[in-house]
């Protein structure tokens, strides 16, 4: 059975890497940056899925590790020409200046200074619970996102950091999205996921079965920012430009909307409704743009972001579980599915 | 420093201080009676400057007509929300109500953008509030004045609703115990609903006059005050009407003074409120007046 369900997840890796080197090869520029935005956004998805869904921390500070990630690989993988010219206001400090790193040594410091940064915001905010660690960590999101405005001579302030090299292809973001999905599948079913969901249902009956709740709570934390200063970085290089106003609450509401769409304890729904969002914001762009009704042209400029808050609201409102709520797909229930007799384990029915 | 710039900055931060407050009450409450952070209440702060500015603008109306219209209106808002986001949540867990308060909030903040545009609107001032008054080496507009009187006034009309009358007993007694209350004859979804009413007219006064102090709207301007002024009533006490104005006129002041004393440190402003925030949560999480909250097992 086990080997049956490796051998099949096997081929449909392999299944992906031929979708990819094909579409890598036919797919327009546009296609193939939805398609790298996908993959990010399961990245980011999955990252703080960990945190709010399967440790129950209601964390909102999603953003700020993202600059973090984004802020640090640009700044190691930027050229020293692009260096100079991104810094007229204030030279670069000391050690950045001076060296230019490939990309995935970058991309891994990118997720272990995010990693580190939440280490420092958890030792007080992961004291605390519910409502006010959602205010607390929204306000140190704001808070490193007003530093790095501020650090003119280490981010460039206000004026962001341009021409990022564009190392970010798709082999790069599904790589990346799949190692994500391995690791954080592992961990889940580990004896520590399991202490992470233990928290979750109840932090007073964890505690008194011996789980110290501020560790595994630090190390939920610290993985789900380490795999979103990853997105952060794999993000900044997509783009080519990254500056503190794309790190603002809306980019953590973004994610927020995907993990809830897709269910707050489920990988496969998390991964589902990355993907149906990114692809759905980009279909109906044409919200935004003027419409013909046939008796009048109309263009409401922001329709897009209103029916999308209403997509929020009423997913809460009424598919309070989401897509897959805390359901995972398995190939055992997907073959049980197309079998004609469906037998339950010990085949008595 | 001599001591008339230090008196200027205190009036400045006094005012701000009272903005800061009146926003903060219609958290407290809210946060006192369903345990809930209400995000959308800065986008009801917001949408009440928006009321007024057409009220003037487009009808042309005298201003305090327009002004009490507004304040009415935004209290209904309040209801609405609390009608159509909450209402239906009420036995859900608690992360699901605190999203959909997120996204109340931003689809309040869109349906802005759409209808009123996203470009900063000019809101008029009328003369009366704006003229400027010397005192001794000070010049203090006359807004500067009205706003914290007009705070503490209201403060103690809704500390006497609150202690004295028969709604806001039932207001107390929701805040202690949902189910007690329904038992002792209290309606509960009116008496959140009249809640909602309050605190929304509350946040529109406090909309108007900060509209009037910084005369330029645009649809996310609530934002920021609204995260800033959850934090004063965190600070004062969550829950506690008088910790809620204590705590903003902490806020209001401490931040003009930062950047008074510290110019330097000027472009952390708005991380002020943040660090103070995470200060109080570790050292006195209830705040400066809240009360003891024991878990239960």
């Amino acid at each position: 059975m086990k080997k049956r369900n490796l051998i099949l997840t096997i081929i449909s890796i392999i299944v992906l890497a031929i979708f990819i080197f094909y579409a890598d090869s036919n797919f327009d520029a546009y296609q193939v940056r939805i398609l790298n935005l996908c993959a990010i956004y399961t990245i980011l998805g999955l990252s703080m899925n960990l945190i709010n869904g399967f440790t129950g921390l209601f964390s909102l500070g999603h953003a700020g590790f993202m600059a973090v990630g984004a802020y640090t690989t640009a700044l190691l993988t930027m050229s020293l020409a692009a260096k100079e010219q991104n810094f007229f206001m204030q030279p670069l400090v000391a050690p950045l200046n001076s060296i230019v790193w490939p990309f995935l040594p970058s991309l891994l410091a990118g997720g272990l200074m995010a990693a580190f940064v939440a280490y420092l915001i958890g030792a007080p905010a992961l004291r605390l619970k519910g409502d006010y660690l959602a205010i607390a960590t929204l306000g140190f999101g704001e808070i490193i996102r007003v530093i790095f405005t501020n650090t003119q001579n280490i981010t460039n302030g206000a004026l962001g950091l341009k021409g990022i090299p564009s190392s970010t292809n798709l082999w790069w973001s599904f790589g990346i999205a799949i190692v994500t999905i391995i690791v954080l599948l592992s961990l889940i079913n580990s004896s520590y996921g399991r202490a992470f969901k233990a928290i979750r249902e109840d932090e007073i009956a964890a505690e008194s079965m011996g789980i110290n709740l501020f560790k595994h709570k630090s190390i939920s934390f610290m993985i789900g920012a380490f795999f979103a200063g990853v997105g952060g970085g794999l993000l900044g290089s997509l783009l080519g430009t990254i500056d503190p106003l794309m790190f603002r609450f809306l980019l953590t509401f973004n994610i927020l909307l995907i993990i809830v769409l897709g269910g707050m304890s489920s990988v496969t729904g998390t991964i589902i409704s990355a993907f149906v969002i990114t692809i759905a914001q980009e279909v109906l762009r044409f919200l935004d743009e003027p419409m013909n009704f046939g008796f009048a042209v109309v263009q409401i400029t922001g329709l897009r972001m209103v029916i999308f808050s209403a997509l929020l609201m009423v997913v809460v409102l009424f598919y309070r579980n989401g897509l897959m709520g805390s359901r995972e797909f398995s190939w055992d229930k997907l073959i049980k599915l197309f079998k004609r007799n469906p037998l339950v384990k010990g085949g008595t029915k | 420093m001599t001591l008339d710039v230090f008196l200027q900055h205190i009036t400045n931060g006094i005012s701000l201080g009272s903005l800061y407050a009146l926003i903060a009450i219609g958290y407290t409450m809210v946060y006192g009676i369903l345990r809930l952070i209400n995000f959308a209440h800065g986008d009801i702060f917001m949408m009440a400057t928006y009321f007024a500015f057409y009220g003037v603008v487009i009808f042309s109306l005298p201003w305090y007509f327009v002004f009490v219209f507004a304040i009415i209106l935004t209290g209904i808002l309040g209801i609405i929300v609390e009608k159509t986001a909450y209402k239906t949540l009420r036995d859900a867990p608690k992360i699901s109500i605190l999203i959909s308060a997120i996204g109340a909030s931003y689809l309040l903040e869109n349906l802005a953008v759409v209808i009123f545009g996203g470009r900063p609107k000019a809101f008029p001032t009328p003369d009366l509030f704006n003229k400027v008054v010397q005192v001794g080496n000070i010049s203090v507009q006359r807004l500067t004045f009205i706003i914290p009187v007009v705070t503490v006034a209201l403060l103690f009309m809704l500390l006497y609703l609150i202690n004295k009358t028969k709604s806001g007993m039932a207001m107390r007694a929701v805040s202690k115990d949902h189910e007690t209350a329904r038992l002792m004859g209290v309606d509960v979804d009116k008496t959140i609903s009249f809640t909602f009413f309050i605190g929304s007219m509350l946040a529109a006064v406090g909309g108007i006059m900060w509209a009037l102090k910084f005369p330029q709207i645009q649809p996310l301007m609530g934002v920021i005050p609204g995260l800033k002024c959850f934090i004063a009533a965190v600070i004062g006490g969550i829950g506690n009407v008088t910790g809620a104005v204590v705590g903003g006129f902490i806020l209001g002041i401490g931040e003009i003074m930062l950047v008074a004393l510290l110019p330097s440190l000027t472009g952390y402003r708005d991380a002020f409120a943040f660090i103070l925030l995470i200060v109080i949560l570790i050292f006195k999480p209830t705040g400066i007046m809240g009360e003891k909250i024991s878990e239960k097992v």
